[in-house]
């Protein structure tokens, strides 16, 4: 039989989750044994090449590219899991969702305090670059997702126990230390 | 009359002294019933029915109904798990919790009941409604991001006349919870803190003191809220 085949990516998160998925320490050398990876970050494959099985999601969605991602993954993908607080919940991204998209551009590329040289007062509208969206919004609220594995990041132990339990179709063991929001 | 009452909790007898509300009932007999706007020595307020049990095969607030004798309480069934963690699941989409960035993180009621009733994503959508963080007060910061309306502050922060310094204000999906702007000065240090103490989420907040507890010895970051009840040993009279 061959290996389950997982992909990951990051959308609008801080690739915080990606840290925290090596965090499993040795236990990779494990997983590689176990797996193999397609499109990810972990071994830089771009596009899809083949169906996956497992689909990880870190980040919410703040733009038309991470939407478009999300949903290419959900095409992919078998199971897609929401990693972390951002792609459960917004994130601290979603922080900016009380606040009008025009007042976030302008503090950002005008009037912030870090702003130097842009004397032509340009905010960046290059049409090659992806579209903010009005909020951020949480994936599940995107496209249908299987499995949320909370934290910020979410525990090593917890990813492990997830990914572990999704490979061998065991049940999840979710010990109350490990599955926390912060 | 006989001021000790029998009654049962999940099938289990448990003696309680008549009129004691179900909640302090059950925790003397060592029985966690789920709490949120309730605190010990506050006046109950029923608000937020997250300690709802069903008595006698009536869905009720336990926080607010007395006990008397003979009466059958259904607590940990599944059916009433699921009224509280959908409770629960409601109060994260209808403020902004961010847990990842808030000082209260770890020793927040919220929270550690949605850890409790293991709430991996909230089921209903998220509304993200536009609120203030108001920092006027000189001693603490009202974040109503993460306020819950439990009214906790409103009614155990009193001066030393008796009356209430947090006040609601507004009115319907409005409503907030504020420093009353005439005794706001009333607010001492030692209330300032007890008003963070009490707050069961982040939303009150002594200035200058945040993020004082290391991950991993806060109060919820190894012991579900509610496993200090659970596990003591009671002595039945």
């Amino acid at each position: 039989m061959s290996k389950p085949v997982i992909a990951t990516t990051s959308l609008a998160g801080c690739f915080g989750c990606h840290m925290s998925i090596l965090d499993i320490d040795d236990r990779i050398l494990e997983l590689i044994e176990l797996v193999e990876f397609n499109k990810s970050p972990i071994d830089d494959i771009k596009k899809f090449t083949k169906k996956c099985d497992i689909g990880l999601i870190e980040g919410g969605c703040c733009n038309s590219e991470n939407v478009h991602v999300l949903k290419d993954f959900r095409e992919h993908c078998k199971i897609l899991v929401s990693v972390g607080e951002c792609a459960i919940m917004g994130g601290l991204p979603a922080m900016r969702n009380g606040i009008p998209i025009k007042e976030c551009l302008d503090e950002a590329y005008l009037n912030g305090p870090t702003v130097v040289g842009n004397t032509e007062k340009i905010v960046p509208n290059d049409p090659e670059l992806p579209i903010l969206l009005n909020k951020v919004y949480p994936c599940h609220e995107v496209v249908k997702i299987d499995y949320y594995l909370p934290g910020c990041p979410p525990r090593a132990d917890l990813i492990w126990d997830a990914l572990t339990a999704l490979i061998t179709g065991n049940e999840m063991k979710l010990p109350y230390e490990v599955v926390k929001f912060d | 009359m006989n001021k000790i009452v029998k009654f049962s909790i999940d099938g289990v007898e448990c003696l309680a002294t008549r009129g004691q509300f179900v909640v302090d009932a059950a925790k003397e007999n060592g029985i966690y019933i789920p709490t949120l706007c309730n605190y010990p020595g506050v006046k109950p307020k029923g608000g937020c029915r997250i300690c709802t049990v069903k008595i006698n095969g009536k869905l009720m607030t336990a926080c607010t109904s007395p006990v008397s004798e003979g009466m059958q309480i259904e607590n940990n069934a599944n059916e009433i798990n699921e009224i509280r963690k959908a409770i629960v699941e409601l109060l994260f989409v209808e403020g902004n919790h961010f847990c990842p960035a808030c000082e209260k993180s770890g020793n927040c009621e919220l929270q550690a009941l949605a850890y409790r009733f293991h709430v991996m994503a909230p089921r209903f959508p998220f509304s993200f409604p536009i609120r203030k963080v108001d920092a006027s007060h000189p001693k603490i910061i009202k974040e109503q991001n993460r306020c819950v309306l439990c009214k906790r502050c409103i009614r155990a922060i009193k001066d030393y006349k008796g009356r209430s310094i947090f006040a609601y204000s507004k009115r319907g999906n409005r409503v907030e919870v504020g420093v009353d702007s005439k005794l706001g000065k009333e607010l001492t240090d030692e209330l300032a803190q007890k008003a963070m103490d009490i707050c069961p989420v982040g939303s009150i907040l002594v200035k200058e003191k945040g993020f004082y507890q290391p991950i991993g010895t806060r109060k919820y970051d190894k012991n579900p809220i509610g496993s200090d009840i659970e596990n003591l040993v009671v002595s039945k009279p």
